[in-house]
C-alpha cells in the first residue's frame, strides 16, 4: 500500500509544478533521528479531509525548506539534508481529529545560540497555514550539540543559593500590591515591611515600569533602602525583583546598571520583551553577577489552549537556553491555571539535569540537559499559608512561593503576613525534615506551629478554606487529573 | 534582634533532641555533616570557623550533637551552625544549614549611607559586635 512516501524519480520529483509534501520528501516513516537532530512533537488537527500524513508532512515542509510549489533552485543545495521529516504520526488519545506528529531537523538548520532563529523555524509561518484547523507545538527534543551553543541561566540555583545563603528550604517571596498606583515611597514601604517580616524577596509586578505615579529611579531608589534596611534588621541577604522592562535595549540596560549600582541581587524581565532582548540581558546578568527574574507575561495568550499554540513547557526548555535564572512556572494550588502532573513536567525541564520520557507529565522526549544551569521556578498567585503542606509536596524545595495578597492582606499588616508564611514554612520543612507525613498532617503541623506565632494563627484563620478548584485546560493526554486543593 | 539567617531561625532554637532530627534526615540523603562557629554574623561572612571536618562517612547524627556540645563548651556565646554538604554532581554544594547555638545577646547591625551623586546611596551593613577584635566580641 503506498503512504507517500516512496521515492520518485528526479524529473518526477523536479518537475514544475505542485506536489503533495508527503511526495516531496518532508514523510520518512523509516527516518531513524541522529542524535544531533532537533525533534518537534506538534499537535495538528487538520481540516476535514486532509490526510494527517499529508498535513504533518506539509507542517515539516512549511517548518523548513519548502514552499507551496516545486522549485528547481532546491537541486543547488544539498536539499535532502535540509528537508524536516516528519516520521511519525500517531492519533491523540481521546481525541477524535487530533494527531501527534514527530518532526525532525537537522542541526544544520539552525544558527548557534540563537532562540530567535530555532523559533522563527519551529513557529516561523507554519502556524497560521491553512490546511490545518489549529496547530500546538507541545516539546522538543533539544540535541547536547545545540544545547551547547547556549551560556543558559546567568547564575542557576546553586549559586543562587550560596549567593543568598539560603539552603534547605523554598525562598519566599511576596509582589508588590496594588501593582499600580503606589508612588516610589509607599512602593518601599511595602518591601521593607515584607522583608523585615520574614520574605527573602519582593517582586515588581509584570507592568510595573515607569509611569506617571512612579518613575523607576523612584523606585529603585526606595527600595533599595528598604531592602539594606530589611537586610540589617534580620542579618540575612535580601532581595527585590526591580524591574527593568522598557521600550528599548538602551533603556532596559541603563535601569539594569543603575539596580547595579544601587547593589541589587537581582533584576526582573518580562516575557514579552522577546526572545533576543531576554538573551541580551541573560548576557548582561552573567557579566554583572546578577540574579535574572523572568515574569511569563502575555504566555497565556498562546500556552493555555490544548489544540493550538506552544505547550509552556517548550517556553521553559527556550527559557533555560536563553539563559534566565527565575521563570513563573504555576502553582497548582493557587488562582492560575495547573493541572499538577502537567506543572510537574514544567519543574522538571527547569530543574533536573536529565528529563527521562514522562507522558503522564506531558515529556515526549528524553532530554539531555548538558550540565546547563538550572533554572529557579516561581510560584506565584493565589497562595498562602494555609496551603504549605500542598506547596512542599508538589512543588519540593528549590521553588520561589509568592505570598503577594498572601503577606499583604494580612489583617495586622504586612510584617505579621510574612512573619506567618515564612514560621509556616519552616515548621513544615522541619516537620518533614523530621520524618512527619507532612502532606496528611499539614494542618496540624500549622496549628501547632501557630501556637508560638500569632500572626500565623491569623493568617489560618483569615485564608481558612480559600481554594481555587476548577478543570485545568492544559492537562497531559495520557492521564487527565483535575486541579486538586 | 535575633539573627535569622538558617533554617529555621523563626522557629523556637531547637533542642538536642530536635537537631537529632534533622542531622538524621541529613545523614540518610548521604550528605556529609559539618559543625562551625562564629563571632562575625554578617550575611556575607561566608566562612565560618569549621569545627574539625565535615562528617563524611558518619552514620550516627548522635556524633553530630555531640560535637555541637562540645564546640559550645568552647564557644558557647559564638553562633554555632550545623551544614550538610552535598556531593551529587550539578549541586556540590549545601543542602541544609541551621543556627544551633546564638550569644545571650545579639546586637544586631548598622546600615551606613553614602550619598553619591544624583540622588544615589552606597550602602553597606556592618554588625555592631565585630567593633571589637575577633574573640572579644560577645
Amino acid at each position: 500500500m503506498p503512504d507517500g512516501s516512496e521515492k520518485l524519480t528526479a524529473k518526477a520529483r523536479y518537475s514544475a509544478g505542485v506536489l503533495e509534501y508527503k511526495k516531496m520528501g518532508y514523510w520518512e516513516p523509516d527516518y531513524e533521528p541522529k542524535d544531533t537532530d532537533i525533534i518537534s512533537l506538534f499537535r495538528i488537527t487538520p481540516q476535514d479531509g486532509v490526510d494527517p500524513i499529508e498535513a504533518a508532512a506539509a507542517v515539516a515542509g512549511e517548518s523548513s525548506t519548502a514552499t507551496w510549489t516545486v522549485v528547481w533552485t532546491d537541486r543547488l543545495t544539498a536539499c535532502e539534508k535540509y528537508r524536516a521529516k516528519a516520521y511519525r504520526v500517531d492519533p491523540v488519545p481521546n481525541s477524535p481529529g487530533q494527531y501527534f506528529a514527530y518532526i525532525a531537523y537537522d542541526l544544520d538548520l539552525f544558527e548557534p545560540g540563537s532562540i530567535a532563529n530555532l523559533t522563527a523555524s519551529i513557529i516561523g509561518n507554519v502556524f497560521g497555514f491553512k490546511p490545518l484547523k489549529a496547530l500546538r507545538l507541545e516539546d522538543m527534543r533539544l540535541p547536547v550539540a545545540y544545547i551547547k551553543t547556549f551560556n543558559g541561566p546567568a547564575t542557576g540555583i546553586v549559586v543562587e543559593r550560596e549567593r543568598l545563603n539560603c539552603f534547605g528550604r523554598p525562598l519566599l517571596g511576596a509582589t508588590v500590591k496594588p501593582k499600580l498606583g503606589l508612588s516610589g515611597r509607599n512602593y518601599g514601604r511595602v518591601v521593607y515591611e515584607a522583608l523585615k517580616g520574614g520574605l527573602d524577596f519582593t517582586k515588581d509586578d509584570e507592568n510595573i515600569n515607569s509611569q506617571p505615579f512612579m518613575h523607576w529611579r523612584d523606585r529603585f531608589l526606595y527600595c533599595m533602602e528598604a531592602v539594606n534596611r530589611a537586610s540589617a534588621a534580620t542579618g540575612e541577604v535580601k532581595g527585590t525583583y526591580l524591574n527593568v522592562t522598557a521600550g528599548t535595549m538602551e533603556e532596559m540596560y541603563k535601569r539594569a546598571e543603575f539596580a547595579k549600582d544601587l547593589g541589587s541581587v537581582i533584576i526582573m524581565i518580562d516575557l514579552v520583551i522577546g526572545y533576543t532582548a531576554i538573551q541580551s540581558m541573560a548576557n548582561w546578568a552573567r557579566d554583572n553577577d546578577m540574579i535574572l527574574h523572568l515574569h511569563r507575561a502575555g504566555h497565556s495568550t498562546y500556552t493555555r489552549q490544548r489544540n493550538h499554540g506552544v505547550s509552556f513547557r517548550v517556553i521553559a526548555k527556550w527559557m533555560r537556553l536563553a539563559g534566565v535564572d527565575h521563570i513563573h512556572a504555576g502553582t497548582v494550588v493557587g488562582k492560575l491555571e495547573g493541572d499538577p502532573a502537567t506543572t510537574k513536567g514544567f519543574y522538571d525541564v527547569m530543574r533536573e539535569e536529565y528529563n527521562p520520557q514522562s507522558l503522564q507529565t506531558g515529556i515526549f522526549f528524553d532530554q539531555n540537559w548538558a550540565s546547563l544551569n538550572k533554572m529557579m521556578p516561581v510560584a506565584s498567585g493565589g497562595i498562602h499559608a494555609g496551603q504549605m503542606h500542598q506547596l512542599i509536596h508538589y512543588l519540593g524545595e528549590d521553588v520561589v512561593l509568592q505570598f503577594g495578597g498572601g503577606t499583604i492582606g494580612h489583617p495586622q499588616g504586612i510584617q505579621a503576613g510574612a512573619e506567618a508564611n515564612r514560621v509556616a514554612l519552616e515548621a513544615m520543612i522541619f516537620a518533614r525534615n523530621a520524618g512527619d507525613d507532612y502532606l496528611q498532617n499539614g494542618p496540624e503541623i500549622l496549628a501547632r506551629a501557630a501556637k508560638n506565632c500569632t500572626p500565623l494563627k491569623q493568617a489560618l484563620d483569615v485564608w481558612k478554606g480559600v481554594t481555587f478548584n476548577y478543570e485545568s485546560t492544559d492537562a497531559p493526554d495520557f492521564v487527565v487529573t483535575p486541579t486538586t486543593s | 534582634m535575633k539573627l535569622r539567617q538558617g533554617t529555621f531561625s523563626f522557629l523556637p532554637d531547637l533542642t538536642d533532641a530536635e537537631i537529632h532530627t534533622q542531622v538524621q534526615y541529613c545523614i540518610d540523603n548521604g550528605w556529609a555533616v559539618s559543625v562551625e562557629y562564629t563571632d562575625d554574623p554578617h550575611p556575607r561572612n561566608t566562612y565560618w570557623e569549621m569545627w574539625g571536618h565535615p562528617m563524611f562517612d558518619n552514620p550516627d547524627a548522635a556524633a553530630v550533637v555531640f560535637e555541637v556540645n562540645e564546640c559550645r563548651k568552647q564557644f558557647g556565646d559564638y553562633y554555632i551552625r550545623v551544614i550538610a554538604f552535598d556531593s551529587t554532581h550539578g549541586w556540590e554544594s549545601i543542602k541544609l544549614s541551621f543556627i544551633v547555638n546564638r550569644p545571650k545577646d545579639e546586637p544586631g547591625f548598622h546600615v551606613s549611607r553614602e550619598e553619591v551623586k544624583g540622588r544615589s546611596m552606597r550602602y553597606s551593613i556592618k554588625s555592631y559586635a565585630t567593633d571589637k577584635p575577633e574573640g572579644k566580641r560577645y
